[in-house]
């Protein structure tokens, strides 16, 4: 028996409309369809009246959400794919984002975004879109890489008093299995180290956890290197702590994202090791990124646009050898 | 005895006349003094009048039920603010930039609200509320408590453009909310004229499209307003889904203060559009025998001395202090990243 990352999902929105008479989820074809990739399979069914399909209008997507939040709902939003998301822009970063700080009134809305690339995905549905939201005061950025934090940030998010952006990364959702859901998680904020190493550290969030273990597990057995490996799992705020702890141990750092390279998560964490912990370093801390063009569509161009586990060996090695 | 969906149905038009007069002139005599307060220095960023709109957005707000309803108002909407109970505190406070304030200086002017009563807080991009005010309704329907209740918002010509707006109240019509948009056509949106904004003949045109029913009105015509406003808020409440109320009016001033309005043709400010809906209110009043001249005097000298003492008092205020505000946009400490 063994569920997958999508699952976990379900799970987890099935346990939050059982538990919680505050939650609903809105976004577009979740009701009786289930969702663009059934992350709200049967939910409709099981929930009447609590599952809504919305118009495809993003950014009255996540105005409704405000509102009901502002009068007492834990929406949670599915919007088709992360890259629409920019419609709802405006919404999230100007009104959900700025609420708090401007009335006294938190807007504990979670917008859930089908994050990153597939095989075949294209430009328009294959972004990646924390470093925007990470931008902006006032929204919790998480970047869940394993099926228990898919499930248990998920929770976690709609706890939260704050609005949550929570990047779940297709190329997991059935791809990624456990064999059964932990009964914990750490609280969100809070880093992990996933492969203890010694050598140096990756830093890296969801789905590149995965590649840059196996980057990690390679140099390994090629050259005996012993990698560390930091799942950040919430981006924003950043749990600088552990990272610099993994550092301090290791003397080397390569920030690895699958985001475009200008700014973002990466350089913000090379940022604060090299601004925060300069003295730890032995190398010049490394970025690795996907490449600065559009997501491309063929699966060629698409394995080569993004960090793979031989192309984080290669970073990893240039690090190394510094 | 507070407001209830029955208590303002039972108002007769006297008394609700007067009390939308009263906050009409309040708003007016309140964004005049904010005017010279601007004028002096005494504000920083921008004031922005609803002069020439006070009677469609007090007729609103006088419709809506404080403490039930949900109320988003816009930039011109003081008359409709007051109406739904804001105290003249809270603007002076805002405006003057008062430690004390809903705001505390953390925002100005018309960005001000108190959502927790039903007032929500624009934010500058225009549209964007529409769908809060339906989402907020979405809410009271799961809750179980939408019954008699209604939400409202005010928009201007220049925002009917916004995509925020089409999306919103296309939602709010999908999910059949009892959400009032009133649509203050006031000519222009900053210097743009109608011509440049929207082609269609009416922005009455569009609530067809939008599967909802639209109401159109003299924005000047106090009494017209009143009824009108009434109307489609009670249709509202009593379940008939989104209504669309188009106002035609001339904005009396500029964008803000800062803004001559040069850009506005002397034919329409001398036309029927450009009378101040004021005098006619005051006309109207004494006319159909709600108010004597007399009183209407007593009120604008009892309301201006509230004004000013409100101003006077958010002047000597504390402003906010850098060193003491707590820099932080999250609720939840826990979740702060003191780093950032």
């Amino acid at each position: 028996m063994s569920i997958t990352y999508v699952d976990a999902i379900l799970e987890a929105q099935d346990h939050l409309l059982r538990e919680d008479p505050r939650v609903f989820l809105y976004g577009q074809d979740i009701s009786r369809f289930g969702g663009a990739f059934k992350a709200t399979k049967g939910l409709a069914e099981a929930y009447p009246g609590r599952v809504l399909d919305s118009p495809i209008s993003e950014d009255a997507m996540i105005g409704m959400a405000i509102g009901a939040a502002l009068a007492g709902m834990r929406p949670v939003v599915e919007m088709q794919f992360a890259d629409f998301s920019s419609i709802a822009f405006n919404q999230i970063v100007n009104h959900a984002g700025t609420h708090f700080y401007r009335t006294g009134m938190p807007v504990p809305i979670t917008v859930r975004l089908p994050s990153g690339g597939t095989p075949g995905s294209g430009p328009f549905h294959s972004q990646s879109m924390e470093a925007i939201y990470s931008h902006y005061p006032g929204l919790v950025v998480v970047t869940p890489a394993t099926v228990s934090d898919a499930y248990h940030m998920l929770l976690q998010s709609v706890a939260l008093d704050d609005p949550v952006v929570y990047c779940e990364h297709k190329f997991l959702y059935r791809w990624l299995k456990a064999s059964s859901i932990d009964r914990e998680a750490p609280p969100l904020g809070q880093a992990r180290i996933t492969r203890p190493g010694k050598h140096a550290t990756i830093v890296a969030y969801s789905a590149m956890v995965h590649e840059a273990v196996r980057a990690a597990d390679r140099l390994k057995v090629e050259s005996g290197w012993e990698i560390e490996v930091v799942d950040l799992r919430t981006v924003k705020p950043l749990d600088m702590d552990t990272v610099l702890a993994s550092v301090a141990r290791t003397g080397r750092l390569l920030a690895l994202g699958e985001a475009f390279p200008w700014g973002g998560v990466t350089a913000e964490v090379v940022a604060r090791v090299a601004s925060e912990g300069f003295h730890l370093l032995d190398a010049p801390p490394k970025r690795f990124n996907s490449r600065d063009t559009p997501v491309p569509y063929h699966p060629n161009l698409w394995a080569a646009h993004r960090p793979t586990p031989e192309t984080i060996c290669l970073a990893m090695r240039e690090l190394l050898a510094f | 005895m507070p407001d209830t969906a029955e208590s303002i149905e039972l108002l007769t038009d006297r008394e609700h006349a007067r009390k939308v007069y009263r906050a009409m002139l309040e708003a007016r005599l309140l964004e005049t003094k904010l005017s010279s307060l601007y004028k002096a220095g005494k504000i920083v960023g921008g004031v922005y009048l609803g002069k020439g709109q006070e009677a469609v957005s007090a007729s609103l707000g006088s419709c809506l039920i404080p403490g039930t309803d949900v109320f988003a108002p816009l930039i011109r909407d003081q008359g409709g603010r007051t109406a739904f109970g804001e105290e003249v505190i809270d603007c002076a406070r805002t405006y003057l930039g008062s430690a004390e304030g809903p705001m505390r200086g953390r925002d100005g002017n018309i960005h001000r609200g108190r959502p927790e009563r039903g007032m929500l807080a624009m934010i500058s991009h225009l549209g964007a509320a529409v769908s809060v005010v339906a989402g907020w309704l979405l809410a009271r329907r799961l809750q179980g408590r939408l019954e008699g209740m209604v939400g409202a918002t005010c928009i201007g010509d220049g925002a009917t453009s916004t995509g925020a707006f089409h999306e919103g109240l296309n939602a709010a019509a999908v999910e059949r909310l009892p959400l009032v948009v009133v649509v203050a056509n006031n000519q222009f949106a900053y210097s743009t004229p109608n011509d440049r904004q929207f082609a269609c003949e009416d922005l009455l045109d569009r609530a067809k499209g939008y599967g909802v029913r639209g109401y159109s009105v003299d924005g000047t015509d106090f009494l017209a307003c009143l009824r009108v406003m009434r109307e489609a808020v009670a249709e509202a409440r009593r379940g008939g889904g989104p209504q669309m109320v188009v106002a035609r009016l001339l904005r009396l001033t500029g964008h803000g203060e800062h803004d001559d309005a040069s850009y506005v043709p002397e034919s329409l400010k001398c036309g029927a559009l450009g009378q101040d809906c004021m005098a006619v209110a005051a006309g109207q009043l004494v006319e159909e025998g709600y108010a004597e001249e007399a009183e209407l005097a007593e009120w604008q000298e009892e309301i201006g001395e509230k004004v000013q003492a409100a101003l006077a008092a958010a002047q000597r205020d504390p402003k906010p202090d850098p060193w003491r505000e707590q820099w932080e946009a999250f609720s939840m400490p826990q979740t702060g990243d003191q780093n950032a």
